[in-house]
């Protein structure tokens, strides 16, 4: 007798098989990315813009619907995936811009609040993590400071918290470095290797050579809608 | 949903309608405009259907009997016109009876027929109630056909003229509503889409970090049915002094055929109705322009 509930559907944190996605005006971004993410990875994600990138990211957030193929993000059937359950994917992945998308009229602690108050945690638990966020990130001082009154980094740092802050299994950074100078570049990379060494699987999209050929992890490189290569501990560069 | 999360979504529909305090003014003004327009219009219709339901229930036929008609065909008759279905009811009044009236209602000039008194030129009659007055017209028709009647007579041209106008009047009436109504919808449609162009950035971060589509919705229709119920207070008022002032007015006194709708309920109902209307159209309206905010 087959008993269903011993086989096992993957281990994998994201999966994704003949994955194509075409927009509305004819562009084809992605053509046939297959790909395998283990729970608990460092993947870099690199290429030229507009190779496909950041329509890899978007779908994996569901914020695109791929046109075929099959995507798995921690079990979950992306493509079957109904509209309404999308926020709770969402839930379950953080996420961090180049351009940190702060609420500028909120303090550091209301940014990272707003995360919690979306998902109804209560008043007290809120407090207790978002301090402990603040904390994580180095930013326990300055919970009261609007985000202007911050660096570019520390800015990044709150987007980072906030992004941290409802224990995603899953942290997507689209270039986050992109608006900062190599030293707190670095000091941003060190806080994401600190989140991942604590189980979080990271997807870091990246433009920066030296990041990539110093920090050495997985590297998937993009090109054409395809992906020309994937190599564990590899160097930056989008050739095969 | 829990107590705090309602209490979050009605602070923050609050702080948004106080925070573009100028757009919000701007609506409630509209909206106030609109009611108090709409309102007049449904006070108006209400009080038109009113006395036209009272004059329809007036309306009665008369079917006049053949001459040659003998007592047992006159019977027959009563019985057929009894069994057509939506007849209320069916009596009889003789050619004597038909003069008194006539004369009764001649007032002091009556007198001049007396003389017919003798010889009664007048037909014997049926006097038949529709259940519904619009079925008047149809009833009529078939009893014409009926064995021993002579001509039947309902007041033709005003009972027509009076269905033709009160349905008229209903129809303009609806139709002025309705446009007033999608104006008001349209304007708090752009302010709420205004206070979400401030906040799109919010929203975009909302859904970033997991917001359910009605978390982000909420607020904005508290906002919208803050707007209607605002914009709903002076019609109201407006309206209940002024049909207050008309009732005690000897001019509206003066028809004692034309009843206007008591005060209590009337008012009541009007005032609940006016309500309802610019809640509805202020949680449309929001409803309305977040929907495309929601997308992604």
């Amino acid at each position: 007798m087959v008993n269903n509930f011993d086989i096992k559907v993957n281990d994998y944190m994201i999966e994704m098989q003949n994955v194509k996605k075409t927009y509305p005006n004819g562009v084809t971004a992605l053509n046939g990315i297959d790909i395998n993410i283990d729970a608990g990875e460092f993947v870099y994600l690199v290429g030229q813009s507009g190779a496909g990138k950041s329509t890899f990211t978007k779908l994996i957030f569901r914020e695109e619907v791929a046109s075929s193929g099959e995507i798995r993000v921690n079990g979950e059937d992306l493509i079957k995936m109904k509209w309404r359950q999308v926020p709770f994917l969402r839930r379950s992945i953080g996420v961090v811009y180049q351009d940190f998308k702060l609420l500028p009229k909120m303090t550091v602690f209301e940014n990272v609040a707003f995360a919690l108050e979306v998902v109804e945690e209560s008043p007290k638990h809120i407090r207790k993590r978002v301090m402990d966020v603040l904390d994580q990130v180095g930013l326990k001082n300055k919970a009261r400071f609007i985000p202007d009154e911050l660096s570019g980094g520390e800015q990044q740092r709150v987007a980072i918290a906030r992004a941290i802050a409802n224990y995603p299994k899953l942290l997507i950074a689209d270039e986050p470095t992109g608006n900062l100078d190599p030293d707190t570049s670095w000091g941003i990379m060190k806080l994401l290797e600190e989140i991942n060494a604590t189980g979080t699987t990271i997807i870091m999209a990246t433009h920066s050579k030296e990041i990539v050929n110093t920090v050495r992890r997985r590297v998937i490189a993009i090109e054409g809608g395809l992906v020309v290569r994937d190599q564990q501990r590899g160097e930056y560069g989008y050739e095969a | 949903m829990r107590l705090r999360t309602v209490k979050r979504h009605f602070r923050e529909g609050l702080k948004n309608s106080w925070r573009n305090s100028w757009m919000t003014l701007a609506s409630i003004a509209a909206v106030t405009t609109t009611l108090i327009l709409v309102g007049t219009f449904i006070a108006l219709l209400m009080n038109i259907n009113h006395i036209a339901q009272s004059i329809e229930e007036d309306v009665e036929i008369k079917v006049y009997i053949d001459l040659t008609a003998t007592e047992e065909s006159i019977d027959e008759l009563g019985e057929r016109i009894s069994t057509i279905t939506n007849v209320q009811n069916v009596t009889f009044s003789s050619r004597d009876d038909e003069l008194q009236n006539l004369i009764s209602s001649m007032g002091e000039q009556g007198s001049v027929w007396d003389t017919f008194m003798q010889d009664n030129p007048l037909l014997d009659a049926y006097v038949v109630e529709a259940i519904n007055p619009q079925d008047t017209m149809e009833i009529a028709a078939e009893i014409e056909d009926f064995n021993g009647v002579d001509y039947v007579n309902y007041g033709q041209e005003v009972v027509e003229a009076l269905f033709a106008f009160n349905n008229f009047a209903r129809n303009i009436g609806l139709i002025l509503i309705a446009a007033l109504l999608f104006t008001a919808i349209f304007l708090i449609s752009n302010t709420i889409k205004i206070t979400i162009f401030a906040r799109r950035k919010e929203i975009e971060i909302m859904k970033l970090v997991g917001a359910t589509n009605w978390f982000i919705r909420w607020p904005f229709f508290v906002e919208g049915l803050l707007l209607g119920v605002l914009g709903s207070i002076i019609p109201i008022a407006l309206l209940a002094a002024i049909y207050n002032f008309l009732i005690g007015s000897a001019a509206i006194n003066q028809f004692d055929f034309i009843q206007i709708l008591p005060f209590n309920p009337f008012i009541w109902q009007l005032g609940g109705l006016i309500l309802l209307i610019g809640a509805g159209i202020g949680v449309w309206g929001s409803v309305m322009s977040v929907r495309k905010f929601l997308k992604v």
